[in-house]
């Protein structure tokens, strides 16, 4: 990748950063924790990678994204928003009663939200069935379901995944947003995961691991599913929960909590350094 | 066609009929193929079928992938696991947005008979019924589930279709005029004196009972309510002025069902007595089907007792 893109792509990555962060804070309610260490993935996802035309949102030959792990809307609202499919303005209506920007995705009422999701361990089957329609269409359209770990002790992911791998549906590629943590505490307090490379392998899938903030590695890594035939990757995709700002970053209890006017204050002014700092580099 | 045949196989042969016109239709299995009787679908059109294995949470969300993707999918496994262990899932990635999807509970209430309480399910139409936007059907015979299962895939939303595994008697081929219609009851039989409003094998014992019933002089109207969500209120109102009285029969649990549904409309629009013939919450057992129905009342004996019962209840 090009040193300019992962310029740009950072700077995307930035503002999708403060978008989300200013949504929770106005709404004061969300989550800011995975919204902050997914959203690397998911720039990638919607500004390298994937054919989305935001003009015809359910455009049948477009690639699909399932947002699994659907608390953390406002990164995907963001990048969708700065990716075209709604103003960014219409942030502001993030978790309010006057607009339709749920808690979590809702594919009826938001431009871009491929499936509705929120209730953890359900969108890797969504993604396989999406995957299957791909396949017995002969479309060329890709899928790609985003996970968090923690979600990964619903028996629901791995059913699924058993099922991706009997229909071979090499048109699905699931990252997971493997940033150690859940609610409760770190995903090995709370539910140790284990081995996930050999899990995953076991289950038949192609597994890649990466760094989950390295837009090359990233944009490398999907790549490699694409070639990789006959069977799903997954995409470990190694991440600092709250990434981006110094004082919510690994520190679990920013799961779930929305940050006060002098929190937010920081937390924008850091990202705003930095992302002033992107755009002097790339000048 | 008379005959009997049981609700679930007639279901097997209206999917491979339909198929050939509706290339939208896929079906998905948990396990459960040969006794949901779709394994004749499977063979005939294995490209659009998927055994999911014994993983029902998982069959259900791959429909809603499917579905979102311009297919049509009908899940099948037993009603107890259709609307109990993937429950959340027909809530939250079908219904809430609002897919066409549907979910098939086969082998629903005590006349699944032999396997027992764990497999016989009570408490699926108040599952379904409860989910918004949800259409929840029961048909009586084989004939009234060739034309649902047509009516479900033609609806394009989320919906439930609950199966029988016991034989039962083709009875609405031989009414004539039998027209079936989403969200409409159909009026199998005349009467004024009281209304039996019956949804799946309860039509055809709340017709023998208006048969026993006549021959006391009691004239008691047979209404078959396929169709439980949305329910024919029109109907029931009519019924309730005109009868004064109504008994429901269902093969589930009292609370929940056709009989709760029922209840709801007339509490507000037409309050006469309404008896509840169905299950008295409680959990079923093993047993021949015909036998299990039986010990817990589910009889035309018992029901016509019911009816018996609601006459002494209505207001003059
Ligand atoms: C089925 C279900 N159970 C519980 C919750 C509540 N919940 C929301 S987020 C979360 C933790 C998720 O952890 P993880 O998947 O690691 O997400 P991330 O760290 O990326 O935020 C839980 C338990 C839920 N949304 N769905
Ligand atoms: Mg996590």
């Amino acid at each position: 990748m090009e040193p300019k893109e992962i310029q740009k792509l950072a700077i995307t990555a930035t503002k999708g950063r403060l978008l989300g962060l200013s949504a929770i804070h106005r709404a004061a309610s969300g989550h800011t924790g995975g919204s902050l260490s997914v959203m690397d993935i998911l720039t990638v996802l919607y500004f390298h990678e994937m054919k989305v035309n935001p003009e015809q949102p359910r455009d049948p030959d477009r690639d699909r994204l399932v947002l699994s792990k659907g608390h953390c809307s406002p990164a995907l609202y963001a990048v969708l928003a700065l990716r075209g499919f709604f103003p960014v303005e219409d942030m502001q209506l993030f978790r309010s009663i006057d607009g339709h920007y749920s808690g979590h995705p809702d594919m009826v009422h938001v431009k871009g939200v491929d499936m509705s999701t929120g209730s953890l361990g359900q969108g890797l089957s969504a993604a396989v069935g999406m995957a299957l329609a791909g396949k017995m269409d002969s479309k060329n359209y890709r899928v790609y379901a985003v996970l968090g770990d923690g979600e990964l002790d619903e028996g629901q992911i791995w059913e699924a995944a058993m099922a991706g791998a009997k229909y071979k549906v090499d048109n699905l590629c699931a990252v997971v947003d493997y940033n150690k943590m859940q609610i409760d505490g770190i995903t090995d307090d709370v539910m140790p995961l284990g081995d996930l490379h050999a899990k995953w392998a076991a289950f038949g899938w192609n597994v890649i691991e990466v760094d989950g903030h390295d837009y090359a590695a990233l944009a490398d890594a999907l790549d490699q599913a694409k070639a990789a035939k006959g069977k799903p990757t997954v995409i470990l995709a190694h991440t600092i929960k709250g990434k981006g700002v110094s004082f919510m970053e690994r520190v679990f209890t920013w799961h779930g909590k929305a940050p006060n006017d002098e929190q937010y204050a920081q937390a924008k002014g850091e990202l705003e350094a930095h992302l002033k700092q992107l755009e002097e580099e790339g000048k | 066609m008379a005959g009997s045949i049981a609700t679930r196989a007639a279901y097997g042969a209206a999917l491979i009929e339909l198929a050939e016109t509706h290339p939208e239709l896929v079906v998905l299995d948990a396990d459960l193929a040969q006794a949901v009787t779709t394994c004749k679908f499977a063979e005939k059109y294995p490209d659009r079928h998927f055994d999911m294995g014994i993983a029902e949470c998982n069959m259900t969300g791959i429909a809603a992938g499917l579905a979102t993707c311009g297919k049509h999918p009908f899940t099948n496994t037993f009603a107890i696991f259709a609307t109990g262990r993937a429950w959340e899932q027909v809530r939250n990635s079908i219904a809430y947005p609002g897919l066409p999807v549907t979910v098939v509970g086969s082998h629903g209430g005590l006349s699944v008979g032999e396997d027992g309480a764990t497999h016989q399910c009570t408490e699926d139409l108040n599952n379904m019924r409860v989910i918004p936007g949800m259409t929840v059907v029961v048909p009586c015979d084989g004939n009234e589930t060739r034309y649902a299962t047509e009516a479900l895939l033609n609806l394009n939303a989320p919906s439930y279709l609950r199966l029988c595994r016991m034989a039962v008697d083709n009875v609405t081929d031989e009414i004539p005029g039998y027209k079936f219609e989403l969200g409409k009851g159909f009026t199998m039989r005349d009467g004024g004196d009281a209304t039996i409003i019956a949804c799946g094998l309860m039509v055809q014992e709340a017709l023998k009972a208006a048969g026993m019933l006549a021959a006391e002089g009691i004239s008691a109207r047979v209404i078959d309510m396929h169709t439980i969500k949305p329910l024919d209120e029109e109907l029931v109102v009519k019924a309730a002025q005109e009868t004064g009285v109504i008994v429901t029969s269902e093969e589930h649990n009292v609370i929940g069902g056709l009989g709760a549904a029922v209840c709801e409309c007339l509490s507000l629009r037409c309050p006469v007595p309404v008896v509840r013939h169905g299950v008295e919450d409680c959990f079923g057992r093993s047993g021949a089907a015909k036998k299990v129905l039986a010990a817990y009342g589910l009889t035309a004996e018992v029901l016509a007792d019911k009816v018996r019962y609601a006459l002494t209840l209505k207001k003059s």
